[in-house]
């Protein structure tokens, strides 16, 4: 086969390096790296830091005249010549620039369908199931996310894909069968709408205040991380991407409402999977397929080549924190992250929920994580896999096999050539990517980056202005009124994005506290919410206490590990647990103390009567029956297909 | 999703379409170089085909005016 980029070449001559190696078929890599590539979201992801779920990802970006062949004096405007994993064919560059002009088009064309409050806030609720689902999938599926856990399956082995399997699957399947009718026969807007709906304003007002700030908050974070992978892989400058990035979001998304953030999700999940398939393809064929990828592993851990590890099985190495390299335990990955993380994630998360919202019909409504559920499964296929293949194809310039380091050690050691494990997917793409392939796959990228963004910015504007505008600020006036907010709302919060993005370029360490505020409000939620929805005898004051003391349980521990490492033994229930198993034992605690408290002040507080909860709470809401639908048409169908594919797979990568 | 006119699938496949078409382009025209005579696997070609086959479906499937 012949690659498009050997990166076995990445260290020529001194000239070569500074010229940029020109391949045969035209695609140009520079030969040496003298920057750390700080993926910082997604490292303190790994460590555990934050909540792995929330690593979707909230960016754009936009071309950089760094293609060969553009006059120099442009390159050099935008890209200050920092060196650069790849350059750009004018091909690579026509295909971004398409993408751009396609978002754009999409924005203006969707202007006129976003009039009402209905439409710019819920898309007039007329997605069908398959945009619904698309979209609910997209939202999280954001560059960082594709290029930190490809990273991870690298180090890790595929360990990895328990966040795209067990920790997604259940609870998407829970919140479409289960949940979702209570969210849909309620027409509530927003998950806070719910808990307004379900425990009163107190509990909706602290959930919409905490989730509109770490929404806005964290886009900006990651939007400067995204930059910052851009800076390294392309070498565009940060500013650029950061200012074009957001005006191109902000743009589409206040232009056409959350209609116009769907569709491109739509439109972005169709290029991440048309930009990122091509790299385990090729990687298979090279290898030999999925057995000649494991032979060519065992032959290098044989050797010595590849540090000693069990890459290739999920569960076999879960008996205790101290068999695998992420200090886990089985527990911890089943009632942790496919529990409390998981279903908080999926089910409470306004980002997410919000596009399943937007459905045309309870069966849509329904259907729609049924559907992202699959795509979901597939996921790995086009992260982990590329991760996996990475350990057996990429080679130094000698041949032998190149060894990808943690970030910590690429920053030791500036100007070596070192490579994190965050690069994998890069790397892989300029190995197999020629001109025109590899824009589609940084189209790929950019994509995820730009679907994240506007799904969090949709969500704010959804949120602020539902649940704090409204209640609180301007509780009568009309609809245009508050279409208008929307809009100005939608500006505002890619304005705020920005000055977070650039309060973390000048004050990185603020990156890993703003994450870790972010995971402190999602598990207790969802411990509310459950039991709001399944337990007619929840009151308020149970819903607010218990968010509460969910919320300070979380903090607390989290507090505890970070100025007393020891303790992490307690948290996490083992000495030898890692940093990952902290924040999944983390979050089983504080849902498990939001429940117990909801029950405890219930118990000795007033309950609602059954009438105030109709609609909202399993038991007192009669459920609408839908027009019977052939097979192929059926949710619970549907349900059961994936629930064997995901028993399968768990079973055969056992 | 046609309430709103255009569908979705529609400017899917007019994306497809185009990069498609770039791509195998460029794929037929590296089939020209010299130094590309030695074997691969060609991806620019089939993978641009297939990109422009989806784009054409989606396109002509989905063109305004024209009911699913």
């Amino acid at each position: 086969m012949t690659l498009y980029c050997e990166l076995s070449e990445i260290s020529a001559s001194s000239e070569q390096r500074r010229e940029g190696f020109l391949h045969e078929s035209g695609s140009r890599v520079d030969k040496y790296r003298s920057k750390a590539i700080y993926l910082r979201a997604n490292v303190r992801a790994f460590l555990g830091q934050i909540h792995p779920l929330s690593g979707d990802v909230m960016f754009g970006l936009v071309p950089a005249s760094i293609a060969a062949g553009l006059p120099s004096s442009s390159a050099a405007l935008l890209a200050l010549g920092a060196p650069s994993l790849a350059h750009l064919s004018l091909l690579d560059i026509a295909v971004i620039a398409i993408y751009f002009v396609m978002v754009i088009w999409i924005g203006f064309y969707l202007k006129s369908k976003a009039n009402t409050s209905e439409e710019f806030f819920m898309a007039g609720r007329e997605m069908t199931a398959w945009i619904a689902g698309l979209s609910f999938v997209s939202a999280n599926l954001g560059s960082l996310e594709l290029m930190g856990w490809a990273g991870s399956a690298y180090q890790y082995g595929i360990l990895a894909a328990h966040w795209y399997w067990i920790g997604a699957i259940p609870a998407m399947l829970f919140l479409g069968m289960v949940m979702m009718p209570f969210y849909y026969v309620c027409k509530t807007h927003s998950v806070p709408g719910y808990l307004k709906l379900r425990y009163g304003q107190g509990s909706s007002t602290v959930a919409a205040v905490s989730f509109a700030f770490m929404t806005v908050l964290m886009s900006g974070v990651n939007m400067f991380a995204m930059a910052e992978v851009m800076k390294i892989v392309l070498g565009w400058d940060l500013n650029f991407s950061i200012i074009v990035s957001s005006l191109a979001v902000a743009a589409y998304v206040a232009l056409g409402g959350l209609r116009s953030a769907i569709f491109n999700e739509v439109l972005q999940f169709v290029l991440i999977w048309g930009g990122a398939l091509l790299v385990p393809i090729l990687g298979l064929i090279e290898t030999g397929g999925w057995t000649g990828f494991k032979a060519r592993l065992a032959h290098n851990i044989a050797t010595g080549a590849t540090p000693g590890g069990d890459y290739t099985h999920m569960w076999r190495s879960m008996g205790h924190f101290a068999d695998n390299p992420m200090g886990i335990h089985w527990t911890g990955i089943v009632f942790g992250l496919g529990f409390a993380i998981s279903f908080g994630y999926w089910t409470t998360d306004f980002l997410v929920v919000q596009r399943v919202l937007a459905a045309n019909s309870l069966r849509s409504a329904r259907l729609a994580p049924v559907i992202g559920s699959f795509f979901k499964m597939a996921v790995p296929f086009i992260v982990i896999l590329p991760g996996l293949l990475g350990l057996v194809v990429l080679q130094n310039s000698d041949g032998s096999l190149m060894h990808l380091v943690g970030e910590n050690v690429v920053a030791a050691h500036p100007g070596a050539g070192l490579h994190s494990y965050n690069e994998v997917l890069p790397l892989m793409m300029v190995r197999y990517l020629g001109p025109g392939l590899l824009g589609l796959g940084i189209t790929a990228l950019i994509a995820g980056f730009m679907s994240g963004m506007a799904g969090n910015v949709s969500a704010f504007t959804a949120i602020f202005t539902y649940d704090i505008y409204q209640p609180h600020i301007v509780k009568h006036a009309r609809d245009e009124h508050y279409v208008l907010v929307g809009r100005i709302v939608t500006i505002v919060g890619v304005v705020i994005s920005i000055g977070a993005a650039y309060l973390v370029m000048n004050a990185a360490g603020i990156m890993d506290y703003v994450q870790a505020l972010f995971s402190f409000f999602i598990s207790p939620l969802l411990g509310v919410v459950l039991l709001g929805m399944f337990w007619k005898r929840a009151t308020r004051a149970g819903g607010f206490y218990g968010l509460l003391m969910g919320t300070l349980t979380s903090i607390g521990l989290w507090a505890w590990v970070y100025f007393y490492p020891s303790a992490l033994r307690y948290v996490a229930l083992s000495p030898d647990a890692k940093g990952m198993a902290e924040n999944m034992y983390r979050a089983l605690w504080s849902v498990t103390t939001a429940v117990g408290v909801n029950v405890i002040v219930s118990l000795f507080t007033k309950p609602r009567s059954l009438s105030e909860l109709a609609g909202v709470v399993y038991g007192a809401t009669p459920l609408p029956t839908e027009e019977p639908v052939p097979l192929y048409k059926n949710e619970w169908f549907w349900t059961a297909i994936a629930i064997i594919i995901f028993l399968a797979l768990n079973i055969y990568f056992w | 999703m046609h309430t709103s006119g255009i569908s979705i699938w529609f400017f899917i496949g007019v994306m497809l379409t185009i990069y498609g078409a770039m791509i195998l382009g460029y794929g037929l025209y590296e089939l020209s170089l010299p130094q590309m005579a030695v074997a691969n696997f060609h991806a620019s070609i089939w993978w641009g085909a297939v990109l422009l086959a989806a784009g054409v479906f989606y396109g002509v499937r989905f063109r305004p005016g024209h009911a699913e």
